[in-house]
Parts: C-alpha cells; structure tokens; sequence
C-alpha cells in the first residue's frame, strides 16, 4: 500500500468529520454546544439517501441539510428559548434521530437498516494535479462534496474573522450579555449557529450515504459526530486547526482500514480512530481555550 | 445629532420599578441639562444603576415617563436607547476580553451590514481618540489593557455610536488616583464637545470636582438636586444617609504584639520568565493593620492567593501565629483562624445564585452550631443569619433570596458578616471597600479599627490610598511584584506614596526590614 493511496483514503474519511466540525464551530463561537451532531448527521445519511435515490445526488444535498438542520431548529428552541440544558437536549436530538430514521426507513424502503444502492456524483479528477504521479490516488475520482469542504474551510475563516455577521457570532459566544446591550440579537444570532452546524452536519451525512458508501447503512456514522466535537476542540475552534485534527483522525481511520495484521484482534484495530481522540482530547484539552460562554445559556436581567 | 447645551436634554417623570420584595425606583423624578455633568449620589441599593438602566432600555419602568428633547420616548431596548443618542458605560465592564480593541467598538455597530473593513473602521477610531484625547492602540486586544484603557474603550464604544447623553455608573470605583485623573481630563473634553454626561460615584469628592449638578437618591426615592457649587461633602452625605455622618476615623492606640502573619521571600512564577510576586516579605502583628499599596496589575491579587494558599509560591514561607502555613489548603486556613475578605466578590467570596443564608455559612457549614448528624440545623442557622443582617446592617428583604439580588454593597456585607463572625485572628481583607457607599464604607473601616483594637493582626490591600493611609500602621508599598518600601503611615504623604507605586523611586535593600 502506497503513501499517496494512504493520503487519498484519509482525505476521503477525514471529510465527514472536517464538515461536522466546522459545523461544531459555528455553533460553539456562538456559545452553544451541540452534541446532538451525531444525530444530525444520522439524519443526513437517510434523507440523503432519500433524495439521492429518488431525485439524484443534488436533491439528496438539499434533503441531508435540511434534516440536519431541522433537528438542530428543534435542539435550538431546546437550548436557546426555552434555556433546556444543551448536553439534555443535544442528547435527545441523537436518541430522536436514530429512532426516527429506522422509523422511516421501513416506511421508505421497507427494510429497517439499509437503503438500496443510490446515485452518486460524478467524480472530479482535478486537471493537471492528475499527471503527476505520487498525486494521481489523491486528485483522481474526487467527489464534488470533498472539494467543497476543503473550501469550506477558508471560506469559514473569512466569515468568522472578516464578516460583521462572524463577529456578532463570536461575541454571543464570549460575552452575551455586552452583545446584548449593543444591539446584538443573541436569540437570533445564536439560532443561526445551531442552523449552521445543522446543515453541515447533514451534509456530512449525505456524504457518507451518497458519495462514499452509496447506500444509507444503520449507524454508517459511527460516533464521526463525537469526533467531530474532538476535532474541533483539538483545533481549538478554529476552522484551520478543525481541518488538520480532522485529517488527523481521517488518517487514523484510514489507517484502522488497512492494518492487515493477524496477530492483533481485528476489534483492537477498529478501535484505533477512537483511542487518537481520547489521548488527542486528554492530552489537548486543557491547552485549548473555549469561547468564554460556551454552554452557558443566555438570560437577561441583573448587573 | 445636534448638542442642545443649556437646554434640558432628559427628563424622567415618575419612574418606579418594582424587583420581587424591593421597590428599587419610587416615583423618582429627574431632569438633565444638555452639556452638564450630572452626579447621581446614594447608598448601595439606592436605586442608581437601576434607573440608568431604566434611561438606556435595558429594564422597563413599571410605570412614569421618559421625555427626551422635549418629546416622550417608549425606550425599549438598547438599541433604541443609542439610536437615541444615550450611551452607557457599565459598573460592570461589558468588554470581550478575547476581541480587540477596534472589534469590540464597532460590535453591535459596525460601518457596513456585510464585511468588516478594519482599515475604514481604524481611521475613524483614529480621529475619536485625538478629538478627546484619548490614547488606545485600536489593535490591541482588550485582555491586555490596564483597568484604565479597558474604561477609555468602553467610553470610545459610546461615543463610537454617536451618543450625545453618555451615562458612566461608578467609573471611578476601579481606577487608581492617575487614572482617575485622566478620566477626568477626557470628561471635560466632552463636556466641552457639548456632550452631556450622567456620573454615578460614591466618592463625594470626586463628585464635587467632576459635577455641576448632583441628585440624591434614598431607598429608591429622589432626595433633591443641588448645585455642586453650593454643597459639600457633608450636606450630600446627610442627604443619601439621612442622619450626619462622621468623616474622621480614629484609629485605636494599641501596642502590637506578636507576630501572627509572617510573609518571607514568597515567591510566585507568572506568565513570562518574571515572577509576579518576587521576594515578598513582611510582618504583621497583633493589634496591627499593615496596608499594601500599590497600581493594579503589581502583583497584590497573586500575593494574596498564594498566602491564601490559592496559589502556589515557588520560593518563600508564611507563618501563621508562628506555626508554618505554605502550602496549606484555604480551608485549613480558614481552620487556623485566617479570615479572608476577596477583591472580587463575585468570583471568589459569594456563590451568586445560592440564598443569602448559605452564603453566610459557606465554608463553617461543618460547624457544630450550623450541622447535625441528618444535616443542616436550619434553626440554628436561621438564627445567626438574622443575627448577622442585624448587626452588619444587610439590607435585604428575605433570607432565602439569592445573594445576587442585593446591591454591591449589601454582598460585601454579607462576606464581612461571614467572616468576622467566627472571631478570626488575622484577617486579609483585599479592596474591601471597592464600589460601597460612604455609610457602608465607614461600616468597614470601623470593623477593621475594631478587629485591631481587639488584637488581631489585619492585612489590608488597597488601591485607594486615603483608605490605606487612614486605616494602615505600616505601610509595603509593591511595585512590578515587589515590596519597594516600607513606610509608617503616618510619616509619609501620599505623594511619596504614589512615587514608590509608579516605580518612581524605591527603598535601598537596606531599608526594607529582611
Ligand atoms: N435584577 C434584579 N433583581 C432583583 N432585584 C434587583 C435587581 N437589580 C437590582 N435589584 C435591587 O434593586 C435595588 C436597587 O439596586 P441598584 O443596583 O439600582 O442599586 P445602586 O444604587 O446602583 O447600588 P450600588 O451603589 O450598590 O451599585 C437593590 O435593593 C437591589 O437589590
Ligand atoms: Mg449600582
């Protein structure tokens, strides 16, 4: 197995979780912390599939991110009007989203945990990258979603640091109560956070339904959510740092895939992605510095 | 917005606003001249902030109107309060400590409604600053600004938004004498500028220099309005307190005894290469209140953590009452009969959202008297809290309430009561007076002079050096982490003290007692 092969592979599985992550960092700027992820990109994976089989790949984007974002409307009504505590609810929206997904997919394709196979995108292979040899696995049979969240990335930094819409975003999250008496709608702005991270992970989910398996699979998401949340910790919720903790773990899951070792249990093995985030986070985490009123629900009144 | 000098610019009818069991504004009325600095006068809980807060749209009056410019105004919110031209400046800072200088201005208000253009946005910060003549870098973040330029932002904030009526609640109360001083400075630029500005204080002398006008407030009612040049400090005080108050201190005739507090070469690493704290020592006695004076920001907050053992020193020792003391735990501290009254009452010292009753027990709630075997003993505790709000004073309206809802000075009340209750024999009080009014501030100082006459070593830190100077036997003064002099308060002036604290000149090694 070739490094440039190994590359390909992590880039393709460290997606799901770059989009889930920069998801996750919208949503923490903001000061609300959303472990419901990895229900929203459930509901990705479905409604993905739902669209993509029955209308193509493009309806089956616009369905994943509008399931992931009409959980995460239910998670912020939950957290931010009516102040529910964000762990309780981000909790609910996963439990709600596994339930309701095997609910539908019985009613859709009338088997519990499988879709039928469904359309993907047409491959890109990005021009000129592709003559060069060691890059050939990387730049060759890429999926149009692969090169949107590598966009998304800069694109995530601009509106967090250039954009008015970024630094109202970010000052709900430090300090809610001073963006409040400027004039900052916290309630509003805190809703589009949430909506934001939503559709991201929605749209990670379609991914992994549409471009990577080409099938809706039970728990084809695998906790990518959780990591989600690591990777962007890990990255100190920054965009850039999410992508390259997000490649990391993309690696280490590729990596899992190809250890062919007989010795080692094969369980041991697919344990591999999950051990990186928990040496990643225990060891990362108290150098990270979260936005100052993450998690803490926002009330007026009072000096 | 056009400046109305000389013309009444506010006006309040009848405003009253009722909190669960507190009227905290009762029909006060209140009118503002355009171009005048305006003081608001009370006692903590008075109602002051609540009624500014009522002018700027972030509570709504119960009932009474607001006219501005002549014509009646519903303000409801912030927002229509600046489109208004009213800005505030909070007791509470409301800055983010993690944005710059420039990102905090504009928040809220920036030039466009898409992208942000730094450069625009920098120019005109640029040209505020040198109209008042306020020094700021626009690109500095606000986490690395003294107390001081952390307040010029928040004023630049105001005026960023155009505001004609700025309204500062207790702008004073965090500055050291300089920075008050400039404060002062840039106020008279606006005044000049025609702005009209609305000045909370509980310092009356500050008061009388700023002002023009000053109202009283008492329990939530308008006292009256005078003219600051036909007042003085005590007419004001009667006019808050309601009774005359006494101005002088005298401080108990006490031989000091042992040495219950012995500070040696304490030592706590900072940030950078620099101890915070570098080779502190000192010596407090029985019967004795040494006062550390010093800027802010020199090391004070990190010298008492570490003898609280909230922090730990990397070189040096504490002895209490002789026995050594590093490295203990401030419950076992408290234990050994260290009392310790926090700077910032709101991160250490009170549990905001617990009831007031807990918070007067916190940390004796293992006492015999307050517990038995199955719990709590309510009873008993019930008792010594009413106890505790008759003898301190507390003004609150039941026991059961969060301490959050009473005014600053009544939760420093109730650290006091907690703390001096369980007869302590040293006791470390740090800003103790910050944001109280006169009553409440000549309430502290008396229980400290008490504390010393009765034999107990008191370790006071202040940046208010009249506190310090009237309260103080001996005086360290600490500059960039170290203690620079040693002075007996009464030989020295508060010149010579302000030197030693700006690094202006220091003691040779020789005079600083080893
Ligand atoms: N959000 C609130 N909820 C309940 N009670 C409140 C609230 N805000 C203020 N109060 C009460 O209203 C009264 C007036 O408070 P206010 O803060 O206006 O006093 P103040 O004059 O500014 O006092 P200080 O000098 O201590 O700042 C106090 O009794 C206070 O306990
Ligand atoms: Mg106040």
């Amino acid at each position: 197995m070739g490094v440039s092969e190994l590359l390909a592979s992590a880039l393709r599985m460290s997606v799901p979780i770059l989009l889930t992550a920069l998801g996750a960092v919208y949503t923490e700027r903001a000061g609300v912390v959303n472990i419901g992820l990895e229900g929203m990109m459930i509901a990705g994976t479905f409604w993905g599939a739902v669209g993509s089989f029955y209308y193509g790949p493009f309806v089956g984007v616009l369905l994943g991110m509008l399931a992931g974002m009409l959980l995460a409307l239910i998670h912020a009504v939950a957290s931010v009007t009516f102040k529910i505590n964000q762990i309780v609810s981000g909790v609910a929206m996963n439990i709600l989203a596994a339930g309701l997904t095997r609910f539908l997919c019985i009613q859709f394709f009338s088997m519990a945990t499988t879709s039928p196979q469904v359309h993907s995108f047409k491959a890109w292979s990005i021009p000129l990258l592709d003559q060069v040899s060691f890059l050939k696995p990387v730049v060759t049979g890429v999926s149009p979603l692969i090169v949107v969240a590598l966009l998304l990335v800069p694109v995530t930094y601009y509106v967090l640091n250039r954009t008015v819409f970024g630094l109202r975003l970010r000052s709900v999250g430090e300090n809610p109560l001073a963006a409040d008496t400027l004039g900052v709608n916290v309630t509003l702005t805190q809703y589009a956070g949430v909506l934001i991270s939503g559709a991201l992970a929605g749209l990670a989910g379609t991914y992994l339904a549409v471009e990577h398996t080409g099938m809706y699979i039970e728990g084809m998401t695998q906790g990518r959510g959780f990591i989600a949340l690591a990777a962007m910790i890990f990255g100190n919720w920054a965009p850039v740092g999410a992508m390259w903790a997000s490649f990391l773990f993309g690696l280490s899951e590729s990596i899992s895939f190809r250890v062919v070792a007989s010795k080692i249990p094969y369980q041991f093995i697919k344990m591999i992605p999950y051990v990186v985030t928990l040496v990643v986070l225990a060891g990362v985490i108290r150098r990270a510095t979260p936005p100052a009123a993450d998690g803490v629900p926002y009330e007026r009144g009072g000096e | 917005m056009s400046s109305t000098t000389g013309a009444e610019i506010v006006r309040l009818e009848g405003v009253t606003k009722r909190f669960p069991g507190v009227l905290a504004n009762d029909r006060v009325d209140l009118s503002i001249m355009g171009g005048e600095i305006h003081a608001i006068v009370g006692e903590n809980g008075a109602g002051k902030s609540t009624l500014m807060k009522i002018l700027y749209g972030l509570y709504r009056p119960d009932s009474g109107t607001i006219y501005l410019r002549g014509a009646k105004q519903s303000i409801d919110g912030p927002g229509r309060a600046v489109a208004l031209g009213i800005g505030m400046v909070h007791q509470h800072f409301m800055l983010i400590p993690a944005f710059t200088v420039t990102e905090n201005i504009i928040l809220g208000h920036e030039p466009s409604r898409t992208f942000l253009n730094f450069k625009k946005v920098a120019t005109h910060i640029g040209e505020l600053c040198r109209k008042y003549g306020f020094s700021l870098d626009p690109g500095a973040p606000v986490s690395s600004l003294s107390v001081g330029e952390q307040q010029r932002v928040e004023i630049l904030k105001v005026l960023y938004r155009g505001a004609d009526v700025l309204i500062l609640d207790e702008p004073t109360a965090v500055l050291v004498p300089q920075e008050v001083a400039e404060l002062f400075n840039n106020l008279r630029a606006l005044k000049a500028a025609g702005k009209t500005i609305i000045f909370i204080s509980h310092k009356l002398d500050e008061v009388l220099e700023i002002a023009d006008r000053v109202s009283v407030l008492r329990q939530g009612r308008m006292v009256g309005t005078v003219e600051a040049a036909r007042t003085d400090k005590r007419a004001l005080a009667e006019m808050m307190v309601g009774r005359p108050v006494l101005f002088d201190l005298t401080k108990p005739q006490v031989t000091p005894g042992d040495v219950l507090l012995d500070v040696s070469g304490l030592t706590v690493p900072g940030r950078g290469t620099r101890p915070v704290v570098n080779a502190a020592s000192f010596k407090v006695r029985a019967g004795e209140v040494y006062g550390i004076a010093g800027v802010e920001g020199n090391g004070q907050t990190e010298l008492i953590e570490a003898v609280m053992g909230l922090r730990k020193p990397i070189a040096g020792a504490v002895h209490l009452q002789g026995q050594a003391a590093t490295g203990l735990t401030p419950g076992e501290l408290r234990r050994r009969g260290l009392a310790f009254i926090p700077e910032d009452r709101h991160k250490r010292g009170l549990v905001l959202p617990m009831t007031i009753w807990e918070n007067l027990i916190l940390g004796f709630h293992r006492d015999p008297g307050f517990s038995k075997p199955s719990g709590l003993n309510l009873k008993s505790i019930m008792s010594h809290s009413n106890e505790m709000k008759k003898r301190f004073d507390i003004r609150l309206s039941r026991l059961e309430n969060p301490v959050l809802a009473l005014s600053g000075g009544n939760q420093q009340k109730v650290i006091l009561a907690r703390e001096f209750s369980h007869d302590p024999r040293v006791i470390i009080a740090s800003q103790p007076s910050r944001g109280l009014d006169i009553g409440a501030t000549e309430f502290v100082h008396q229980q400290i002079l008490k504390a010393k006459g009765a034999g107990k070593a008191v370790l006071l830190l202040s940046a208010d050096l009249e506190e310090v100077m009237s309260l103080a036997d001996r005086i360290g003064v600490i500059y960039n982490g170290e203690i620079v002099a040693e002075l007996a308060a009464d030989q020295v002036t508060p010149q010579e003290l302000g030197l030693y604290m700006t690094g202006g000149k220091r003691q040779t090694r020789e005079g600083v007692p080893a």
